[in-house]
């Protein structure tokens, strides 16, 4: 760990002014609570057999599509909502919700930035997506030609439901990498989507899984054939605009053998004084000596202090190491969402296969998360590694809930597992559920835990020094969750500092 | 440049009076000793100076440059020009040292509405001032105070104290802890920086630090007063006879 701090204090010590300044600058707000007006296509509330056709022919999927999710749907129908997680919320109404929204503006492709809907173009500023990005997203003819500003990440926007654009997409065709809006690739790759889609989280995996099986519109599909390293990072935004609208995304990444891959995703969601439901399904598929890095930026709406509003965020993430030295890694910074019930997966099939799962939770205010992720040892020597940030802070509950299961073939496979957890005031709690399955006795599970608060004497020093109170609860959180940070692409991390500190706002004095 | 007049000052949670009426004035650019047995309140004092919570003040005032400090918040009194050196430094994993201490300069410069130092610039300053201390690299990059030694943590707080610029500076027994060698340095590190416009209130147990820090005034402080006042021959007295003459004398 020493030798870490020492490689990476360099790159990193602006990165933590610009977490300060960014407190400074945004004060108390929900950066992201801003709704953008646009005319919006809605199928009727609720949920039938006839909503889930409707999805399926608004994206002009095949047959085989509308089965697979119409078997999901009777599936769903016959299962109940999990209540094991330290998760205390309203009944959620399923039929008072709208699944499918859709903006108006990109029914037609527009032919020049003229055409686009200024408010969509807006929205895209707004998430920080640069120009030339936008004007992709918004499918202006020749953008893709512009000269990029900056830094180059392929951007794959999904608002509402749907996904209203991908960047570099040609560019990336050229190194055989797919990225593209999965309504697409169900068009026009489906022999791959059938394949996959499933194989990792089946259909009826669980309640939300397979809810969302059923009524996903939309998401990211990313392909890179055997022996790429993807020339550039991909990155998928996420957001709920439209209001009572439940977001059910699908994302599914395949990497061949030998194939590389770090792929960012985002999200944001307007203020509301009414939950929305957010529901979504990642798979991942590795195959021999290839590696997925994928991060994850929480920042859905959390609700305001009295706990009105928010996104209900339950969602399944899973990344199947099938070949052997396969290798996956999950970072993810939760800061959003009223609820969170997420629990990113590795499956490590394949012998010598890794998982990594790096995590910084934070729960503010009524916030309430339960997540943590699952490591299943099936192949011989197989390694996972977990390293939990948990922060709660004004009335909030935040749990870790972690699996190791080594099974009996998985020889010689080793886990450890640290998981710490930070609290700010006493009317926060911090909850710590780890269940430990080994069946060979060659293998080796470590689990280290630690609660600690933030110490009065921690910040009595800083503010000696002449930081205020929150520069000093931010300098300090920061540093508690440094290791999972420094496991986050730099562009993400500086993002992740400044949301650490915004959502901390208003936890201390 | 401090005044400090009649201050009385009691622990918030109980009934402990500890200081009971404490007169002191430093003077600008002169540097003033404290010494006094354990329990007189040399360390309360100092920390009711630079406002660390867990003290209530029943009466007095202490003002800096004829400025209120026991009104002001703790970063204000930072950036009005106060610093203390703590006794016990204390410990932030994750931090970087160089970052903590930019975040710092910077906060400052910006209550005082100037403006920020620049990386470069900042570099530049930090690394000629740990050089004198003989601070290395690697020790700006570690995070602040963890795993240090007690001699580094003290010459970590000069180096805070150099780049800080403060006007006032309480140096709270920072000779404890600190092998003979280790103290020199650290001494050498404050000499360095006295200058006209800087004052010192340098509170310690013994005699030792100040051969090496020469005081311009020291004071005998007992039972949460200063009781006697003298110059640097006073602290003489004291190593060699010890506080009973002392006190015998005054109470």
């Amino acid at each position: 760990m020493v030798a870490l701090d020492k490689a990476e204090t360099d790159v990193r010590d602006g990165v933590d002014r610009e977490t300060v300044e960014a407190v400074n600058a945004m004060a108390g707000k929900y950066k992201h609570g801003w709704e953008t007006d646009i005319e919006t296509e809605y199928a009727p509330k609720g949920l039938s057999e006839d909503i889930v056709r409707l999805i399926s022919e608004k994206n002009g999927e095949p047959e085989w599509m509308t089965d697979w999710r119409l078997q999901a749907y009777r599936r769903w129908l016959q299962l109940d909502e999990p209540r094991w997680a330290m998760l205390h919320y309203p009944e959620i109404d399923y039929q008072d919700q709208y699944y499918y929204a859709k903006p108006k503006s990109m029914s037609g492709k527009p032919k020049s930035l003229d055409e686009v809907d200024p408010k969509l173009l807006a929205t895209y500023a707004k998430l920080g997506i640069p120009l030339k990005e936008q004007m992709i997203l918004a499918g202006v003819d020749g953008a893709e030609a512009a000269p990029a500003e900056g830094r180059r990440v392929a951007v794959d926007a999904v608002f509402d439901s749907v996904s209203v654009g991908t960047t570099f997409k040609a560019e990336l065709m050229k190194a055989g990498v797919i990225f593209m809006p999965i309504s697409e690739a169900i068009r026009e790759y489906p022999d791959l989507v059938k394949k996959y889609l499933g194989s990792v989280v089946p259909a009826s995996d669980n309640y939300f899984a397979t809810l969302n099986s059923a009524v996903f519109s939309d998401g990211s599909f990313v392909y890179i054939p055997e022996g790429v390293r993807c020339p550039m990072e991909l990155s998928t935004y996420f957001r709920i605009n439209a209001e009572n609208t439940g977001q059910f995304e699908r994302t599914l990444i395949i990497a061949e053998k030998g194939s590389y891959v770090s792929y960012l995703e985002g999200c944001t969601a307007p203020k509301r004084d009414i939950a929305q439901l957010h529901a979504a399904v990642v798979e991942i598929v590795i195959m021999e000596d290839a590696e997925v890095k994928y991060s994850t930026v929480q920042n859905w709406y959390p609700g305001d202090e009295e706990g009105r509003g928010g996104i209900y965020n339950f969602v399944t993430k899973r990344a199947d190491c099938r070949g052997d030295r396969s290798k996956v890694m999950w970072t993810q910074v939760e800061t959003g969402s009223a609820i969170t019930w997420k629990y990113p997966s590795c499956i490590l099939r394949g012998d010598d296969s890794q998982g990594e799962f790096y995590s910084i939770a934070i729960a503010n205010n009524m916030q309430q998360a339960d997540t943590g992720t699952k490591m299943i040892h099936l192949g011989k020597n197989t390694r996972s590694r977990i390293v939990s940030k948990g922060i709660s802070a004004g009335k909030a509950q935040n749990t870790y809930r972690g699996l190791v299961s080594v099974h009996p073939k998985a020889k010689n496979s080793r886990n450890y597992t640290q998981c710490d957890s930070l609290l700010i005031g006493d009317k926060c709690g911090a909850h710590t559920v780890p269940y430990i399955e080994v069946k060979n006795n060659s293998s080796r599970v470590e689990h280290e835990a630690t609660t600690s608060k933030v110490d009065d004497d921690q910040l009595f020093y800083c503010r000696s020094r002449g930081m205020d109170e929150e520069e000093a609860v931010a300098l300090v959180v920061n540093g508690f969750c440094k290791e999972v940070l420094q496991a986050l692409p730099m562009e993400f991390a500086m993002e992740a500092q400044s949301l650490v500190a915004i959502s901390l706002e208003g936890s201390v004095g | 440049m401090l005044e400090i007049k009649n201050l009385h000052v009691k622990l918030e949670e109980e009934d402990k009076v500890i200081l009971k009426g404490v007169n002191l004035t430093v003077e600008t650019g002169k540097v003033h000793a404290i010494m006094g047995p354990n329990g007189s309140g040399k360390s309360t004092l100092s920390y009711v100076l630079s406002g660390r919570d867990g003290y209530t003040v029943t009466a007095g005032s202490a003002k800096l440059d004829g400025q209120e400090l026991l009104e002001m918040e703790p970063e204000a009194r930072a950036a009005a020009g106060l610093f203390l050196a703590f006794q016990y430094p204390v410990e932030i994993p994750g931090v970087g040292n160089m970052t903590f201490l930019r975040t710092a300069v910077n906060a400052q410069r910006k209550a005082r509405g100037e403006e920020e130092m620049s990386a470069g610039e900042f570099l530049k300053v930090i690394r000629e001032q740990a050089k004198t201390l003989k601070i290395d690299a690697d020790m700006l990059k570690r995070p602040v105070n963890v795993g240090f030694s007690g001699g580094e943590k003290k010459r970590n707080e000069i180096l805070q104290m150099a780049m800080l610029e403060p006007k006032m500076c309480i140096l709270d027994e920072t000779d404890s802890g600190l092998d003979v060698d280790a103290m020199k340095l650290v001494a050498e590190g404050v000499n360095a920086l006295r200058s006209e416009g800087r004052s010192f209130l340098v509170i310690t147990h013994y005699q030792r630090l100040l051969d090496h820090i020469k005081p311009d005034v020291v004071h005998i402080m007992a039972d949460g007063r200063i009781v006697k006042t003298g110059g640097p021959e006073l602290a003489l007295e004291v190593e060699n006879n010890g506080y009973a003459d002392i006190l015998a004398e005054v109470l």
